[in-house]
């Protein structure tokens, strides 16, 4: 087991703004989202990330262009830090046309194959294979991309996990896998149905990998740990699984008050919130935070409007994309 | 012009679709050092490489995963599935995965990749090795199903697999792998869903797949003799699937029987039975007809099994009783 600790080294000002803010940005989304689906905007459900902002943006920090991101249906946080377009995700979320994906995949299925997001994925378990396949096309073209695959705790109980780590470690690929580690499977704590205290880092060792743990709600230490995986897989040294520890702020999806958590629990995963510590060190050093959040919300406010005015996917679009286009090679 | 058997057609197939394309690799179990669990990968590896030929785990889920991902990223993988029952562990990735990347993403993601799988009965492998899969694999939006019956056709229908921008489940039979046919030197290539007619007829339409078409060729032979002149229609696809062709030949009989292997119960049949009665009622001259599987898991015993998939001796005795009734 390697714990990795955040480095000593002071980061400017400027610095934990642009990370705080990057934060900010992320859980203002989730609220709107909240507020729309509350509000009968947003159909079917949605899985919010408030809380587990500083893995998304600590890994996107510690990314190159190139990389390839998977997700889960608990994605908007990934590809918010990857750079998808806030109005694109609200309206895709929306079900309009202007929707990333058309409207035709909605908030579990987030995609932006140009900003390196290949798909959020809404089988437990399934994209970990498929990033697998990614990184073995990286490796079959010797290219130093590396790629990423997010998923969570309870995914390690599934045997595609298994079957994906097997493989990326038999054939030495560049992918890195990093659990989200949330404490909960769905609406079960992780410790009830996972055998072994650290459900991701406690495996490795039996695939020849070392089990790397990092505070998930430390942005520098999850960076560094992102960094140090991807320097090494692209030099050919294989995967790596990452286990970063963190908390979700709210339930399952949907309207699930999580009321299965003990309460102390959620008093002390709160009080390390990282938003709420970024601001403390900005705070500390005499750096005003609400000129940031106003912007934020100015722009958020901005593009939830035009999303709620873009119009639904036209009807024709529901033929198109089952196969490519006539000649498509 | 080779004479090659169907066994021989599939390693051939997969050569000359990765000497002309450079991103074809191939993976699966025992495919490359081994030559295939059935010897129809022999001499891969050795002239491709690890490089390009893969062994990998017994892991199902990660190689449709694994094909899945490389095909996302530029590769034009072809996974092998030693059974097709196996594609029963990984359904997901086909029927979920693969089929609707392109669809939920609005088109951002192409998998362009092949699935090929040993399908059927009549080797006496048992119930769990045994299955004819096709129909399962017609119901998904997104997958082209193809299932040859012949070596050239098996050759030309994976060049066009492979390089077609949809994925595609390639099912090859294996009760065919000793038939022998010619196969043409060069790119030969038969396009995806478009059926032949295999033997011209003017009294009756027999459609067929894969080992069911040799049965019904027996059987239309049979027949012949009796004065019944059988016209029968080898689909070579359930995905594209060529309507234009069945709708023409029953048009031309009036009458139609379709032969399938597997179970009756949504078997392909049903839907090409379906078909028809939309779109050529007033062309059938009496009710169609469907000669399936019996609807049982395979037996082993050789007998059994046997019975439990249509022979031609079967489809004669079945045509012969209904025509008589007619």
């Amino acid at each position: 087991m390697v714990e990795v600790k955040a480095t000593k080294a002071t980061h400017d000002t400027t610095t934990v703004l642009s990370w705080y803010r990057r934060m900010y940005e992320i859980r203002a989304f989730e609220e709107h989202i909240q507020k729309l689906f509350s509000k009968g905007e947003v159909r079917g459900t949605t899985h919010l990330a408030t809380g587990q902002e500083a893995v998304a943006i600590g890994t996107a920090e510690a990314l190159r262009p190139g990389d390839k991101v998977l997700c889960t249906y608990r994605g908007h946080h990934h590809c918010l830090a990857r750079g998808m377009s806030p109005e694109r995700a609200f309206a895709e979320i929306l079900g309009r046309a202007t929707g990333v994906c058309g409207g035709k995949g909605g908030s579990m299925h987030l995609t932006d194959v140009t900003k390196g997001l290949y798909g959020s994925y809404a089988i437990v378990g399934a994209h970990l294979p498929i990033a697998v396949g990614m990184a073995w096309a990286s490796k079959i073209r010797n290219e130093q991309d590396v790629t990423v695959v997010f998923f969570g705790d309870g995914t390690t109980t599934i045997g595609a996990f298994h079957e994906a780590v097997n493989m990326a470690a038999v054939w030495s690929l560049p992918v890195l896998f990093i659990c989200e580690n949330n404490r909960y499977s769905e609406y079960t704590p992780i410790d009830k149905v996972c055998p072994v205290p650290r459900a991701a880092a406690d495996r490795a060792p039996a695939y020849g990998l070392d089990g790397i743990v990092v505070d998930g709600n430390d942005i520098v230490a999850v960076r560094d740990a992102v960094a140090a995986a991807a320097d090494r897989a692209r030099s050919g040294g294989g995967p790596a699984i990452i286990e970063a520890e963190t908390y979700r702020h709210g339930g399952h999806s949907r309207a699930d008050p999580a009321k299965y958590r003990p309460q102390e629990e959620v008093d002390a995963w709160l009080a390390r919130d990282p938003l709420a510590a970024a601001e403390r060190t900005l705070l500390a050093a005499g750096v005003d935070t609400a000129a940031a959040r106003a912007e934020v919300d100015a722009s958020l406010n901005a593009a939830v409007r035009a999303a709620l005015a873009a119009p639904e996917p036209d009807l024709a679009a529901m033929y198109t994309d089952v196969f490519a286009p006539e000649g498509a090679r | 012009m080779t004479t090659i058997n169907y066994r021989q057609a599939i390693t051939e197939g997969i050569a000359r679709a990765m000497r002309r394309d450079e991103r074809v690799v191939f993976l699966g179990e025992d495919v490359g050092e081994a030559g295939g669990a059935f010897k129809s990968t022999v001499g891969l590896i050795e002239e491709f490489g690890p490089g390009r030929v893969w062994d990998t785990p017994i892991s199902e889920q990660a190689i449709i995963g694994a094909a899945m991902g490389a095909a996302m990223n530029g590769l034009r993988p072809i996974a092998e599935i030693m059974f097709s029952d196996f594609l029963s562990v990984c359904w997901d990735g086909i029927a979920n995965e693969i089929a609707k990347a392109r669809y939920m993403t609005g088109g951002q993601l192409e998998v362009p990749l092949v699935i090929r799988t040993h399908n059927g009965a009549g080797m006496g492998f048992g119930a769990q090795h045994s299955q004819s899969l096709e129909n399962m694999a017609m119901m998904v939006p997104g997958l082209k199903v193809v299932a040859p019956s012949n070596p050239a056709d098996l050759v030309g229908l994976l060049a066009s697999a492979v390089d077609d921008p949809d994925p595609v489940l390639f099912f090859e039979h294996k009760n065919l792998f000793n038939d022998k046919g010619e196969v043409p030197d060069g790119d030969h290539c038969v396009p995806l869903g478009r059926a032949a007619i295999v033997r011209p007829g003017t009294d009756v339409t027999i459609v067929s797949l894969a080992a069911m078409v040799p049965v019904a060729l027996e059987a239309a032979e049979a027949l012949g003799g009796q004065g019944v002149s059988c016209e029968v229609l080898d689909l070579r696809c359930l995905a594209p699937l060529d309507l234009d062709a069945i709708v023409a030949s029953v048009e031309k009989t009036s009458r139609l029987v379709v032969v399938e292997e597997n179970p009756r119960a949504c078997g392909w049949g049903a839907e090409i039975a379906s078909l028809v009665v939309e779109h050529a009622f007033w062309s059938l001259d009496g009710p169609i007809m469907r000669i399936t599987g019996a609807p049982v898991p395979v037996p082993f015993a050789a007998n059994l099994e046997a019975a439990a998939i249509p022979s031609a001796a079967g489809v004669v005795e079945q045509m012969t009783a209904a025509l008589a009734s007619a």
